[in-house]
């Protein structure tokens, strides 16, 4: 699905991501874990060619996506739910995903996916015509994911969304990310809550300074001794 | 109790607002035929009515999409002068082009008013294009002092010494037609400001918004911010010209001066005071400010208390009464009168309900039920 290869990026004169590799197969959720600064948030906003890529080359769908605009990339099905959620506070929940479905045509596709995320997220429903920036932290991060998800998404990405959340909020969210991957969406996630993220991925990469160091199923990753120590606090 | 939103009903609405455009139609009627008001009300509300579509104008690239510009009396300036050189009647322009005269390729050129006026806001339009490339890659102050820096440009090459044949360089130009009937800027105004209206509620507007709000997170769901500010800010100069071009047959006589940043300025303080952001309350503030700074001429007269006469009243008070006014508004409305909200029927209807009940809150001194209430967007 998503194959990304020998990704290198600089910032200025810093090297933050030193050759990655990492394969996102069909259907499944990946998550990428790692240090403040190890280069996760880098990867995704380099996905996005939100920043410029210095070498290397990502397919998606079999399709060569490393110089095209973010507005081509959206259109082929990958979608960016950026970190701190970044809602729109002053529209209207309901224009917050519309937005997400800027760039479709298809009205009745775009009520059927409305009616979708409206079922996943009952709360967002009842405050259709509140503006986004009065929501809670964790009905923002639904409305976060919900404007995603309405840009009928292949590929989901998702920057930390834990971030700043009660950890019952951070249960239900990783609950839907499930569902939304059940439903046919890939989602490549970023947590620092390394636990939790494992728990539900398929399978997991582990950034350190810029490169992989460590990949595996994410079971086997909660098992691993120098994950463990390093991330899971143990 | 708590405050409760009521909505009026969809017939009460459209009843109001028909008679509402009634009004207005009947009040310029009546204006432009004199049967009320005399010449200096028509002037000043053609000039509310000008300055109402180029702060609509500017408010659609400064309060919907966010890009702080301060280039519009740069704007305004080529819409004037184009209109300027373009509508003299051919009779008057050796007396206008006195000193320098006009050059051959334009001396015949004459074109009616509405053309001239178009032209006028394609020629502003194509400078901020131009201008726009690179200009918008810049961010928010810089943005502005470089937009601030083109304005000043404009007039300079418009005082310059090579445009004399075709500005009239700093002698500025004067026998401009002016409008036939009050009816001509209140129309093309309104005409103006509902098609950036329409804008505002279509799709674009939408992405407008999402851009002010949040550049990442706008460009993450497939925007062209690049595509999308520079067709807000070129829109934008293209109604800046026209404005300009309104107000270069309102005043009949035009010269560089005119168009220093403190007109930028003005327009500024207009679009923040009814709310950046605020069609409506750009509209409404327009007027509030360009009658007010009329009305307020009283200050500057002398006054005198039997044969006491009041010392403060002289020339220059307005300007004072005027800043501290100004200054009221800003502390008790921080984001403006109307803030991002438009008027409607339902907004005054709730707003004229809810007088009684604070009163009785007050009366009650009850401060302890914090006032609750859903104000629906749509």
């Amino acid at each position: 699905m998503l194959h990304i290869e020998d990704l290198n990026i600089h910032y200025g004169g810093i090297h933050a991501l030193r050759g990655v590799n990492i394969e996102v197969p069909d259907r499944k959720i990946i998550s990428l874990i790692g240090a403040n600064g190890a280069g996760k948030s880098t990867t995704l906003k380099a996905i996005m060619s939100l920043i410029p890529k210095t070498s290397g080359k990502i397919v998606f769908n079999g399709k060569d996506i490393t110089k095209m605009s973010t507005r081509n990339i959206v259109a082929e099905g990958v979608v960016l739910c950026p970190e701190g959620r970044r809602v729109f506070p002053d529209l209207t929940v309901l224009e917050n995903m519309t937005m997400g479905a800027f760039l479709r045509k298809d009205k009745e596709g775009i009520k059927k996916d409305m009616d979708w995320v409206f079922d996943l997220f009952p709360r967002l429903q009842e405050r259709k015509w509140q503006l986004a920036g009065t929501l809670s932290g964790g009905e923002q991060q639904m409305l976060a994911v919900g404007r995603a998800l309405m840009s009928k998404p292949k590929l989901l990405m998702m920057d930390e969304p834990s971030l700043g959340l009660a950890p019952l909020i951070v249960k239900s969210i990783l609950e839907i990310i499930k569902e939304i991957n059940d439903a046919g969406v890939n989602v490549l996630l970023i947590e620092q809550n390394a636990k939790a993220a494992l728990e539900i991925s398929d399978y997991a990469y582990v950034l350190e300074t810029g490169t992989v160091s460590l990949s595996g199923m994410g079971r086997e990753l909660l098992k691993n001794d120098k994950v463990r120590a390093a991330y899971l606090g143990e | 109790m708590a405050f409760e939103y009521k909505r009026l009903n969809k017939t009460t609405k459209i009843i109001l607002t028909l008679l509402l455009i009634a009004g207005c139609i009947v009040l310029t009627y009546m204006l432009d035929k004199g049967i009320i008001g005399t010449s200096y009300t028509v002037r000043i509300v053609r000039i509310s009515v000008i300055y109402a579509l180029i702060g609509v104008s500017m408010n659609l690239v400064n309060g919907f999409t966010g890009v702080f510009s301060l280039g519009q009396a740069g704007f305004m300036a080529i819409g004037a002068y184009t209109v300027g050189v373009l509508t003299i009647p051919l009779a008057s322009r050796p007396n206008v082009y006195y000193l320098v005269p006009i050059s051959e390729k334009i001396q015949d050129l004459v074109m009616p008013f509405g053309v001239a006026l178009i032209i006028g806001g394609i020629f502003a339009a194509i400078f901020a294009a131009l201008i726009g490339t690179p200009v918008l890659r810049l961010k928010s102050d810089y943005l502005a002092i470089a937009t601030l820096g083109f304005s000043e440009i404009v007039r300079a090459i418009i005082a310059n010494n090579q445009m004399w044949p075709i500005t009239n360089g700093s002698l500025g130009l004067k026998s401009i037609p002016t409008f036939p009937s009050l009816f001509i800027p209140v129309i093309i105004s309104t005409v103006g400001i509902a098609f950036m209206v329409l804008l505002i509620k279509s799709s674009y507007g939408r992405a407008f918004k999402a851009i002010r709000e949040d550049e990442v997170a706008a460009e993450a769901m497939g925007i062209n911010l690049f595509k999308h500010k520079g067709l807000s800010f070129i829109i934008s100069a293209f109604f800046a010209g026209v404005g300009g071009g309104l107000l270069a047959a309102h005043l009949t006589a035009i010269d560089s001066n005119q168009f220093k940043i403190m007109v930028t300025y003005e327009l500024l303080l207009i679009i923040v005071l009814g709310g950046l952001g605020s069609v409506t309350g750009t509209v409404l503030s327009s007027f509030m400010i360009c009658s007010g700074k009329e009305l307020l001429r009283w200050f500057d007269l002398p006054h005198s208390i039997g044969t006491w006469k009041i010392p403060i009243f002289r020339p220059g008070l307005r300007m004072v009464i005027f800043s501290l006014l100004l200054m009221t508004v800003v502390l008790f409305w921080r984001r403006g009168l109307m803030g991002r909200k438009e008027f409607s029927w339902d907004g005054i209807y709730n707003f004229l309900r809810r007088w009684p009940w604070r009163v009785r809150r007050l009366i009650r001194g009850d401060y302890s039920k914090k006032q609750e209430e859903v104000t629906p967007n749509a």
